[in-house]
């Protein structure tokens, strides 16, 4: 009998090998006991969180919690059911409210992650006959929804407006056209140029989806994200976002001004045949996104601590994928994936977490050690970041080149 | 303008495919991608990128599970060619 697993020993192998290293398994860290926003136990030692992503450091938020408990208390654990049977209640609801609120849009549509958001739209607003266009560097997420849909799948060449121009150019001119952008790329942190990006897109009469899921909180004057930053609220038709970075619990949606957004609720499979969340993770949703409204000195903190680690950074010889800090996200080029095991490691060992990242999720060859701020984050903290990747650099002997300065 | 021959189109694809040839393999019609050049899913849509530009064409990402070898490219090619012909 063939045996259906034997197509993955190349990735056991390679794990195997990364474990006989003696490193820790880089992808089953566990995290014994929580502290704090940015601090956690792991193996019996108080660990630095650099690699969450917490952004706006809510899931603490005496708030935050108290409204959880609450929803907890009085709807119980779960809802065992769709939203479109037995699975919205009030608090559902309510958190779709906020959204509105938050967003200034008609329509918001709650998921039970982000991961099923960009399912639901992608696979749902594009069907047979028509295109869906995305960044060659799209989420997972994005390049599942397209597929599981039906439409002609494009791929345009990451951030580049004259790329997706020429493909754009290439399709029948009354073809529906959907091009799946994002606001900030979770890999490298880098922010999209939306601007040039939308406007070819919508030259070419397509309509135009953002994943802003990376910036939510703190881009854009009401933290809106890249859409707000660069002033096209009016000509992004959808916006997609989540609960589990930012807002802090679990949870994805859909923002939009189409008249006939609402549909999607009895069309979307990733929204439809799945159980609704928690009341309890709705609730907390609702307090924090209302919160985020107003979270001036979060975003003022944690934008100054993602300058500061990347200016520290670069001055101690490390290669960042971005010349500037442009989101809350810093990518540490790595040479290749022994080094990068090895620094993780060393870095873990010395109290600071950071996720590795390798090819398929980073673009080809690039090997990242990537780290998140969190507004939580202290400047003592982000002075003991810089001081252990320093240490930790020496540990395995890393050559780093000369201190770049600060472009 | 007169589309061209699947035989061109084969010749200009293994010039395409050349610089992802890493084992310097000798390329047939029958060369397939994920076997026997072991190109992964990432490389192959660079690829696709490349040939596109090259025949100033729309290839989806979806029609690849069916294009396993080049000449099935070529054959795609040139039915997409022929189609925007017409």
């Amino acid at each position: 009998m063939p045996d259906l697993f034997d197509k993955f020993d190349g990735i056991i192998a390679e794990k195997a090998a990364i474990l006989e290293s003696g490193s820790h398994d880089p992808f089953k860290v566990t995290m014994d006991q929580v502290l704090s926003e940015t601090e956690a136990m792991i193996d019996g030692r108080k660990t630095i969180l650099v690699g969450t992503y917490n952004y706006m450091g809510m899931t603490f938020h005496p708030d935050v919690m108290q409204a959880g408990r609450e929803a907890l208390q009085a709807s119980g654990t779960g809802t065992t059911g769709s939203r479109v049977l037995n699975g919205t209640y009030s608090s559902h609801v309510a958190v779709e409210e906020a959204l509105k609120d938050f967003y200034d849009a008609e329509h918001a549509i709650v998921f039970s992650t982000g991961y099923l958001a960009n399912l639901g739209l992608c696979s749902t607003l594009t069907g047979k006959g028509d295109y869906i266009i995305i960044d060659a560097d799209s989420h997972a997420s994005i390049y599942d929804g397209c597929a599981m849909g039906n439409a002609d799948i494009v791929r345009f060449r990451h951030n580049s407006p004259e790329d997706l121009e020429k493909r754009l150019k290439r399709l029948p001119a009354d073809a529906g056209k959907l091009v799946v952008l994002e606001g900030v790329y979770s890999m490298l942190g880098d922010k999209a140029p939306l601007k040039d990006l939308v406007a070819v897109a919508k030259a070419h009469d397509a309509m135009v989806l953002v994943d802003e899921a990376h910036s939510m909180g703190f881009i854009g004057p009401n933290g809106r994200g890249v859409t707000e930053a660069e002033g096209l609220e009016d000509q992004v038709d959808f916006i997609i976002g989540t609960f589990s970075k930012s807002v802090g619990t679990v949870g994805g949606f859909a923002v939009s001004n189409h008249p006939r957004f609402e549909v999607l609720r009895l069309v979307c499979r990733p929204y439809m045949f799945t159980a609704s969340l928690p009341p309890s993770v709705v609730a907390s949703a609702e307090k924090s996104i209302r919160l985020l409204m107003h979270a001036g000195n979060r975003r003022a903190h944690l934008w100054e601590n993602s300058k500061r680690l990347h200016a520290g950074l670069r001055e101690l010889g490390f290669t960042l994928a971005t010349p500037q800090a442009q989101s809350a996200i810093l990518a540490v080029i790595m040479p290749d994936q022994d080094t990068t095991v090895k620094m993780w490691n060393a870095l873990l060992v010395r109290g600071i977490y950071v996720n590795m990242a390798r090819p398929p999720a980073t673009p080809i060859g690039t090997f990242l050690l990537r780290l998140s701020l969190c507004a939580s984050h202290t400047a003592e903290q982000v002075d003991q970041i810089l001081e252990t990747f320093e240490a930790a650099a020496r540990d395995i002997a890393l050559a780093l080149p000369a201190a770049q300065a600060a472009e | 303008m007169t589309a061209p021959s699947q035989d061109n189109i084969r010749a200009t694809l293994n010039t395409l495919v050349a610089p992802f040839n890493q084992k310097a393999i000798a390329l047939k019609p029958e060369t397939t991608f994920a076997t026997d050049l072991e190109l992964d899913s990432l490389t192959v849509m660079d690829l696709v990128a490349a040939i596109e530009d090259e025949f100033d064409i729309i290839l989806p990402l979806n029609r690849l599970p069916d294009l396993e070898t080049i000449d099935q490219v070529a054959a795609e090619v040139t039915t997409i060619l022929a189609k925007q012909d017409s």
